[in-house]
Parts: C-alpha cells; structure tokens; sequence
C-alpha cells in the first residue's frame, strides 16, 4: 500500500515534470474508481461476483479499446466493507487517503445511507477533494427523497417503483386472494413490507394481507418456523425483498415444506441461488428487475455476456446495472474531460445514455435517479439462452413496462453545493 | 393455532438437536481442556463442504461417513501439533489459537470453494414428506436428522458414563493429574476427545447443510449460539447441553410462532402511544421480531441466577 502511494505520488511529480517541460506526452496515469461491498463475511457472494463484473465491464468496454482521457485505464480499487455500516466508515477513510474520489457501492440501504450521509459530510468540510457515491444497487427510496444528496447518485429502480410495478402484476392474477411478506429487519424490509401492503391495498382491496413478518438480517439459521406461520396463515402466494443467504434459505424452507404458491422476490437468482433452488423453484420464483433477461435483447449483450462468461466461467452477470453506472460515469468524463466528482455530477445529471441492451436510460438531475424499464422474469430452464450458475434454470422475462410508467414524484429538496 | 404449536415443536426439536451435536464436542473439549474452541462452528462448516465435495462424485451417503471422518482427522492435527504447543503458553494463548484458527478455515473455504451459496441437495431417497399434517408436509429429511442427532446423543451418553474409556475421560476432567499418574496418556486422550467432538461438528454440518443452505457464512450463525447453550447446560455437561439444546431450540421456534408483541402487552395495559413517538420502534416490536436474541437473554439470566448453568457441577 505505501508502495502504491509513493509511486502515485511519485508518478505526480513525474506528471509536473512534464507538462512544464511543455507537455511532451499525456500522462497515462490510472483513472482509479472504488468499489466497496462485502467481500468477507455472509454476504461475500454478492459482493465478489459484484468487483468481478465491474473489473470485467472496465476491462472490455475500456482499457481493451484504449482507455479513456485519451488513454488513460481504469483501475478498480476494491475495498471490503463487510456491509457493516462501522466498517464502511473505516473503508470510506481509507478511500480518500487512498485519492479515490469515485466509490461504487450497491448492497445494503443501511450502508448506503451510511456513506451517503459521511460524505455529504465531508464534501461539505473538504471543498476540491470532494467524493462522489455511485449507488448500483441499494433502494430504500429514502437516498432519492428525505435524504437526497448532490453527491449520490443512483442506477437502479427504487423499492416503491419496482412494487408499483410488481404489484401491477400480482394484481392481474385473480387466482391471489392473500398475501404474506415477510423481510429482513432493517430499512429495506421495512418500505418493502408497507408499500407491498399500500399498493395491494389500492389496486386489489380484496387481497388479504395474511401476515407481514420481520426476521433479524443474516442471523436467521432455520426459516422453517416462519414457514410454517406462512402455510398456516393460507396465504396464496408470498413477497419479499430478502437477498443472499437469506433468500435461498427461505425459499428453500418454503418449497421444503410442499408449500405450492408464487414467490415474488427482488433477488432470487444467480451467486448459487438459481442452481440451489432448480427444479423445486420452476415457475414459482418469480423477479422485479432492470434490463430484461432472456431473450436479451441485442447482439452487443450477448456478446458481453458470452466475454464475461469465457472469462469467468463460474460467474455470471448478475447486474447489468453495473455496466451502466461505469458506462455513464465514463461518458460524463469524457463529456467533462476531467476526473473531478463535481463536474462528473453535473454531466450526470439529465444524462440520456443508450445501454448495451438498446434502451435509453435516464438520470433525473432533480433527485440523480435512473429511469429505465422494468421486467418481471420467471425462475425456469424452459427458453433460457443464457442460464445462471451454469445450471440450465435462469430468468425468462415474461412482463415489460417501459420507462416513462416507471417515473414517480419525488420529495427531494437538494442542498447545491456553490463553486 | 394447533398446527402451528405442534409444528413449531417439531421444528424447535429439529433445530435443538443439531445445535446438541454442535455443542455436545464443545462440551466435552471445554471441560477437558479449559478452552473454548471458537473454531468448533467451522469445523461445522467445513463438515457440510466436505460432504458437498463428496457428494457431487460418491453421493450423500458416502459424504454423511467420510466427511466427519475427514474433519475429526482435522480436528485431531490441529490439537496434536497446534494447540497442545500453544497449550505451555497458558489459555489465553489458547484462546487466541481458536480464535485464529476459525478465521482461517473461513478464509481457506472461501479460497477453494468460492462465496457462492453450494447447490448440496439431501438424497433423493429421502425425498418424500414424512407425514402431512394439517396440509404441511414434515420431510422425511428432517425426521433423519432427528434420527442422527438422538442415535449420537444415546451412543455418546453410553459411551461416556458406561464404557472404560468414558470413565477415564470423566476422570481426565476432573483429576488430569491423577489419571496421567495412574499411567493413562492424557494427551492422546485430549487429542481424541478433540478429534471426537469436531467430527460431531463435521457430521452437525454434513446433515444440516442441505437444509440450512452451505455458505461461508454459515459457521458465523450458529457459532455464538452454540457458546450460549454450553454456558446455560453448565460447563462439561453433556445432560445439561443436550437440555439447554433443546431449550433454545423450543424458545426460538415458539417465539417466532408466537404472534404477539409490545403492542398487545400496551393494549393489555390500557396504554398508547402515538406513531410518532421517539421510542416507536420500541412500542411496535413483536416477539418473533425479537426472537433471535432471546437464547442470549437467557444466557445473562441464567447466569445472574445461576452461574454454574443448569447442571453445571464446577465452582470456581
């Protein structure tokens, strides 16, 4: 590590040297990016398989073709916070000793809230050095409304906009006449559970919300008693926005027990789930997603994904959202030429950027939150081009809504920073 | 309301007697060598890799007999050349061994089998649903793992009150210097009862791991849990672990069935409070909400009332 800085510090020099000399040459020096999630501890998977697909879209759309600034590569720094708000305090300092001026960040809302919150903070006390947040991937709605920063920014649908969508859909089977949700015991879990009930409420009062349960996040070894409460309360199908070990444990409880009922989830799929889950989860799990899954859409995806794939055989990519973040994060750059997380924010802003899968995508400037559309795909190996967990089970989209029904009000009122 | 009771009972008593077989080798390894071995749950967890390893070439059977083996072997080399040389150093030395050896079986999993959650299945053969009650079906897979966990419970408690060497084991923890003088070799007694309690470990993991999913993260939940049975059992009582086992398991599971709260206690009492009050969280918590952390709720209760634990005979 000091090595590290003492040839960045060096190669700093280096950079002086010559553009006083009359700039000779541009200066190749690294554009560096961090990404902190779990990389240790019970929620490892997601975050591993997360560096990998970030590190991989760097490589292929980047650094292979060139770079970017006129050839400069992008480095990813990947930093472990164990998804403990604690430790993602320790990272955070770590990151701008380090200079990173960019961290990815998407698991957990407690942790997101957490870093959004140190580094409105901190931005506010060390104007010029200031950090930018790319959130791919936690949607507690708050980090876009109440707690709106400048320096946040996030690529993926928030909580309410999925469940509008999700219950739009529930809503169609006529076969549902209750309901039961039950999620982890923090932020996250919560707005999913009253605004699962909210919207069933609106849209179909006579579903019955039979049961909305709450379990301690990562601490729970056996969901079996919490399904028996499910098969006893007679619900017809279930809704929850558990991931990681969480979610496969609980799924797995649920089908353990002969319970035949739908199961709508956020994250049921890939990292071991989809292959753990197999036959038994056919046509039951059903996700709320960005980019569609099979059939993808475009040749470019395809290709990608057949890339990552040659490259890292085991894995899969899970969030394409991650290709996009980089991608616009990268396209404000190169609007701005400059690395400075204040003029990246300000490009960021109301950017319209066309994505691998062939859609445009938006970023609201009002509250920096995507606009793009929603699928629901179906947990299946029937018609599954690209499967997960080299399984042959993986996600078959079988419900679209476009963009522009995703859009929702926002309460931010966000704090500009002057310069 | 009675499916549920039975159910609840049904699932406490699954998940009692694994966390028995867990705390059983802890027990004994504690009382014995005065050291809490906080690696015990990663030999847990490397248990169920090992029996997924085994599994996707042999099949389960095979894994469920040569995975605890493998890890008892395991066990065995980490007592005979790591800590019976930390041992000189007193127990805090010990201690920290245990401590570094659970970070490093979790690191080298994670090294060799990836983070991902393993697709380890239970055999087909006991596919099938044990009996169906009230329209839920118990899988004939759980009714084996109360099979497993009862066997090893009667041949462990046979073995150490009625045979030869469960009188010396019993005597070794108690009089360590007495036995050594009678001529027994006490460390190979160590390094066998160590070997013993982390294969249970191992076998623990083989059968939970197809249920309770196999993860890196898996040692790290039910680790602290297994400390708090030894401590509410009394210290070196395998009677007492196998009922504070069973405690915790009944307590855990009739809590999370339990549909009541803070908020039935207030209307009991007459009193409300608005939504927005500060303590809100407070007001509004349920006890399946809570019910992970009532084992630990026991354990300062059982020790403020009685510190030996249930059928502890030590006094320090």
């Amino acid at each position: 590590m000091k090595n590290k800085y003492i040839t960045n510090k060096f190669n700093g020099l280096l950079i002086c040297a010559l553009l006083s000399l009359g700039g000779i040459s541009q200066a190749q020096e690294p554009v560096r990016i961090a990404f902190m999630d779990p990389l240790s501890s019970t929620f490892a998977s997601i975050g591993t398989s997360g560096l990998k697909q970030i590190q991989f879209a760097a490589d292929y759309l980047f650094n292979s073709r060139g770079g970017i600034l006129g050839g400069r590569m992008i480095e990813i720094v990947a930093l472990d916070n164990k998804q403990s708000p604690t430790e993602t305090q320790l990272q955070f300092r770590r990151a701008v000793s380090d200079g990173l001026q960019i961290i990815f960040q998407g698991n957990s809302s407690a942790v997101a809230n957490t870093l959004s919150t140190t580094i409105s903070r901190f931005n506010r006390r060390n104007p010029g050095k200031e950090v930018l947040q790319i959130n791919y991937s936690a949607v507690d709605p708050i980090l876009t409304e109440d707690n709106c920063s400048f320096w946040h920014f996030r690529f993926d649908a928030h909580a309410v906009m999925k469940l509008d969508v999700l219950t739009d859909f529930i809503a169609m089977n006529e076969d549902i006449k209750s309901m039961y949700i039950i999620g982890q015991d923090y932020s996250f879990g919560h707005v999913v559970a009253d605004t699962a009930i909210r919207f069933l409420n609106e849209k179909r009062p006579d579903i019955e919300i039979v049961g909305s349960e709450f379990h301690p996040i990562g601490q729970v070894k056996d969901f079996t008693p919490y399904v028996t409460k499910i098969v006893s309360s007679g619900a017809d199908a279930v809704i929850t926005g558990n991931f990681g070990a969480d979610m496969v444990s609980l799924a797995r409880s649920i089908i353990d027990s002969g319970l035949d009922i739908p199961i709508y989830t956020f994250y049921a799929a890939y990292d071991g789930i989809t292959a753990t889950l197999g036959e038994d989860g056919k046509g039951r799990i059903h996700l709320i997603h960005n980019e569609t899954s099979n059939p993808i859409p475009t040749q470019e995806r395809k290709e990608f994904i057949r890339a990552f794939k040659a490259k890292n055989p085991n894995n899969d990519v899970t969030q394409p959202r991650l290709t996009n973040a980089l991608s616009m994060v990268v396209a404000a750059m190169e609007k701005t030429q400059s690395t400075d997380p204040y003029d990246i924010a300000l490009a960021l802003e109301d950017m319209r950027f066309t994505t691998l899968g062939g859609e445009e995508i938006w970023m609201r400037g009002e509250d920096h939150q995507i606009f793009q559309s929603l699928h629901i795909s179906v947990h299946t190996d029937e018609g599954v081009e690209f499967d997960a967990d080299n399984s042959g089970f993986g996600l078959r989209s079988i419900y679209h809504v476009p963009a522009e029904e995703t859009i929702v009000e926002t309460s931010c009122q966000m704090r500009r920073p002057r310069r | 309301m009675l499916e549920v009771f039975i159910f609840a009972t049904l699932n406490g008593v699954v998940t009692g007697l694994l966390l028995f077989m867990l705390a059983s080798g802890l027990t004994l390894i504690f009382s014995m060598m005065g050291v809490l071995n906080f690696a015990h749950a990663s030999f847990y967890m490397l248990g169920a890799y090992f029996a997924y390893s085994i599994s996707l070439t042999m099949g389960f059977w095979l894994g469920l007999i040569f995975a605890p083996l493998i890890v008892g072997v395991i066990g065995a080399m980490v007592e005979r050349y790591g800590l019976r040389r930390v041992h000189k150093s007193g127990h805090v030395a010990e201690l920290v061994f245990t401590f570094g050896a659970a970070f490093l079986i979790e690191e080298s999993i994670q090294f060799f089998w990836g983070p991902d959650t393993k697709n380890y299945q239970s055999p087909d053969i006991l596919d099938f649903p044990l009996f169906t009650l009230f329209g839920q079906e118990f899988s004939a897979y759980r009714g084996f793992m109360i099979l497993i966990s009862m066997s090893i419970f009667i041949v462990l408690f046979r073995v150490l009150t009625r045979s030869r060497i469960g009188i010396i084991i019993q005597a070794a923890i108690t009089h360590p210097h007495t036995v050594s003088n009678l001529g027994h070799n006490v460390p190979l007694i160590f390094m066998g009862v160590f070997g013993v309690g982390t294969a249970l470990a191992g076998l623990a993991g083989v059968i939970a791991g197809p249920v309770l999913t196999t993860f890196p993260g898996m040692a790290v939940v039910l680790g602290s849990i297994v400390f708090v049975i030894v401590v509410i059992g009394g210290l070196g009582s395998l009677a007492g672990a196998f009922i504070a086992s069973l405690l915790i398991g009944l307590l855990q599971s009739y809590a999370i069935a339990s549909n009541v709260g803070m908020p039935d206690l207030l209307n009991l009492l007459g009193v409300s409070f608005a939504r927005d009050h500060p303590l809100n969280d407070l007001w509004t918590v349920t006890l399946p909400q809570i019910a992970p952390i009532l084992p630990f709720l026991l354990l300062v209760l059982v020790l403020i009332f009685r510190p030996t634990g249930l059928l502890g005979k030590r006094e320090e």
